[in-house]
């Protein structure tokens, strides 16, 4: 066991793939010589070279493309997207190319290609560097999305989907890079479906992704003193979905909130209510709340930007209106 | 070049010419559906340049106007007819249609709707190649309006910055659907506008397929021999419309019949007659022979095939058997 940061799982996930299989690439914006905005990939390109730990230009849907196409004949490329707002520059091919050509060949060429990105909130960084859009790929067929929320997600997922045949977008936040935790030093893989209990309790789930799970696990703790036992699940993949998960912790606990940092419509929190909805609607003895950002671009203004986007306490009373507190 | 590779060459392009125009028929029938862009006029194009290429083992890809290349490099037509009729036995199983075909046991990396999505796919087949350090390369065939998305640029830049061995081909046919290309494209000679990545680039005449071959032969060593990409404009013009809804209001009569003296397969046959190659003969007894391969053969093979299972929807969007240690599900 050894304590490691986020960044610090990812970059020793991206090694040990490369260092295992040399088809193994990795690219992106200032992920070579600088070794990454977020040092995802340090020192990295010292280790393996240029042609695989590739510098690109300002291209994020070409060179994404380029990805795409070298998986297409065994390359496992390692696309990093500085941050998920210049994801949008990629849509095309991520979204028309790489989600789709399984399909449309009859599943005679895939595209195995894993996109990482950041999508959230920093500090301050105003409505262009704050996107999250899980949602939206979310609601392409033909990708997997994950969002680990620690260390060890991190390192075991990103492992796992270098080496799944499909498209993996993982959506990392630039707020939990520096978050620390003990994981083995032994390799290890997690897999990339499934949602995880993170805390028990018997009486509300409090669902979270990316990093709400944090203000989940938060606001169980201070529920715990007005007597509410609050059980969290980290739904870790987003696509495909854990409805069996969902369904069995609500019929536990009866009661349910869905914490995201993204604005609501048509999001990951309106697909959790429609899922509960449809499979344990009669397990409900309450009505659920979803904890979520207000609908605004994200303001600079520090004051602003904590009022649009939701914490702890937003999460707590939230629980506490879900059981009949307030 | 011998004899009996010219014959086979005209040959080819006569098949090609006489399938395009029976799926026009199949489309009349409404055997096929969806959109369908045919490649009658431009035929002496893909066949020349995969000519100077090794068809199945070099990567070949393209646009929506798909048909041809695939065949050239090596697809059966078979499937490709059954691709179109939507069939189980089709190129992509039915899943894709006229503009997806897929035939990765030839090399043959797919056609794609989005005008100027395959640069980057292109070019990133010569990373793999570059990766796997084989003498293969990728060809991509786009249009001249598919140089008008950021995809050119973006992917010729980074193409000639990693001298990545991929060819691209650029078929101007003067026209993106209806809008000529003065009213929508600064430069006309689209090869000039390559300068600025540092890629060498010439233009020549695509409808005469002893210059296509020339040109592409050069090309073809040029990127095969390590020294990056090159950037081919082959001068080229499509008989029909744009696709099968296109009434051609937008160009003339006058101009039409202008290029249709310039025809790649009366050029092609003209000479090859000429010189006392072949003769009227010749192509008579040709024509005849491919459309009764094209009925017997492949139209029957289309029609005769089976529906895809609709129990087998879902297939198809994800590794259908995948490794359970990466995906999972996590037991909790
Ligand atoms: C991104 C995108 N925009 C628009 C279209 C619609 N569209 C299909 S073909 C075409 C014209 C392309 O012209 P060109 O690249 O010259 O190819 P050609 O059809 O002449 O072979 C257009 C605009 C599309 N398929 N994809
Ligand atoms: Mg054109």
């Amino acid at each position: 066991m050894a304590e490691t940061a986020y960044w610090e799982a990812i970059q020793r996930a991206h090694d040990e793939e490369m260092a295992n299989d040399p088809m193994v690439i990795a690219m992106g914006e200032d992920i070579g010589v600088v070794g990454g905005t977020y040092k995802a990939t340090f020192g990295l390109y010292e280790k393996y070279g240029e042609e695989r730990v590739i510098d690109t230009p300002i291209s994020e849907n070409s060179y994404t493309g380029i990805g795409i196409g070298a998986s297409m004949i065994g390359v496992r490329p390692i696309i990093e997207i500085m941050s998920i707002n210049f994801a949008l520059l990629a849509l095309d091919t991520l979204i028309n190319a790489a989600a789709k050509i399984r399909y449309m060949s009859g599943g005679r060429v895939h595209c195995p290609i894993v996109m990482r990105t950041p999508g959230g909130t920093a500090h301050q960084l105003a409505a262009q560097h704050s996107a999250r859009l899980a949602r939206m790929f979310m609601s392409t067929s033909g990708l997997r999305v994950v969002t680990p929320r620690s260390p060890l997600d991190a390192y075991g997922m990103l492992k796992s989907a270098v080496r799944c045949n499909d498209p993996v977008i993982i959506i990392e936040h630039e707020r939990m890079y520096n978050m620390k935790e003990d994981i083995p030093d032994k390799e290890f893989f997690r897999p990339l479906e499934g949602a995880e209990i993170v805390r028990k309790g018997t009486d509300i789930t409090l669902i979270g992704y990316n990093y709400s799970v944090h203000l989940c696990l938060e606001a169980a703790k201070r529920l715990e003193s007005d007597g509410v036992s609050a059980e969290v699940l980290d739904l870790r993949s987003l696509k495909p979905l854990d409805r069996e998960s969902i369904r069995r912790s609500v019929e536990k606990t009866h009661r349910f909130l869905i914490a995201e940092e993204d604005e609501a419509a048509v999001g990951v929190g309106s697909e959790i209510m429609a899922v509960v909805t449809e499979d344990c609607f009669y397990a409900l003895d309450a009505q659920p709340v979803r904890i979520h950002a207000a609908d605004v671009p994200v303001p600079f203004n520090r004051e602003l930007e904590k009022a649009a986007i939701p914490d702890v306490d937003d999460v707590y009373q939230g629980a506490l209106k879900v059981m009949g507190k307030i | 070049m011998k004899a009996s590779d010219q014959k086979r060459l005209l040959r080819e392009m006569i098949f090609y010419r006489r399938f395009e125009d029976r799926t026009f028929e199949a489309y009349m029938e409404r055997k096929v559906g969806g959109f369908l862009h045919l490649y009658s006029g431009q035929e002496a194009v893909a066949t020349g340049v995969l000519e100077m290429a090794r068809p199945g083992s070099d990567y070949v890809i393209t646009g929506y106007r798909d048909h041809v290349h695939a065949l050239k490099a090596g697809a059966p037509a078979k499937e490709i007819m059954a691709e179109l009729y939507g069939k189980e036995t089709g190129s992509s199983k039915g899943r894709g249609g006229s503009m997806h075909i897929f035939d990765p046991t030839v090399n043959f990396m797919g056609g794609y709707a989005l005008v100027g999505q395959p640069f980057p796919l292109a070019a990133g087949l010569a990373k793999g190649i570059k990766m796997k350090g084989t003498d293969q390369i990728a060809i991509c065939f786009l249009g001249d309006g598919a140089n008008n998305q950021g995809t050119f640029h973006e992917t010729l830049n980074m193409a000639s910055v990693w001298k990545l061995p991929v060819l691209f081909v650029c078929e101007n046919n003067l026209y993106a659907i209806g809008t000529a290309i003065d009213r929508s494209t600064a430069v006309r000679d689209q090869y000039k506008r390559v300068a600025a990545y540092n890629i060498p680039a010439s233009q020549h005449d695509g409808q005469d397929i002893d210059i296509v071959m020339e040109a592409a032969k050069k090309a073809v060593d040029h990127v095969r021999n390590g020294n990056g990409p090159y950037f081919l404009e082959l001068m080229t013009y499509r008989n029909r419309g744009h696709s099968m809804s296109d009434a051609k209001g937008y160009r003339t009569r006058e101009e039409e019949a202008e290029w249709a003296k310039r025809d790649p397969i009366l050029i092609y046959s003209e000479r090859l007659k000429k010189a006392g190659t072949i003769s009227d003969e010749d192509i008579k007894t040709w024509e005849k022979e491919i459309d009764k391969e094209i009925e017997d053969d492949i139209v029957k093979f289309a029609e005769e095939s089976p529906e895809p299972k609709v129990e087998d929807l879902g297939k198809y969007v994800l590794d259908d058997n995948p490794d359970p240690r990466w995906i999972g599900p996590l037991q909790s």
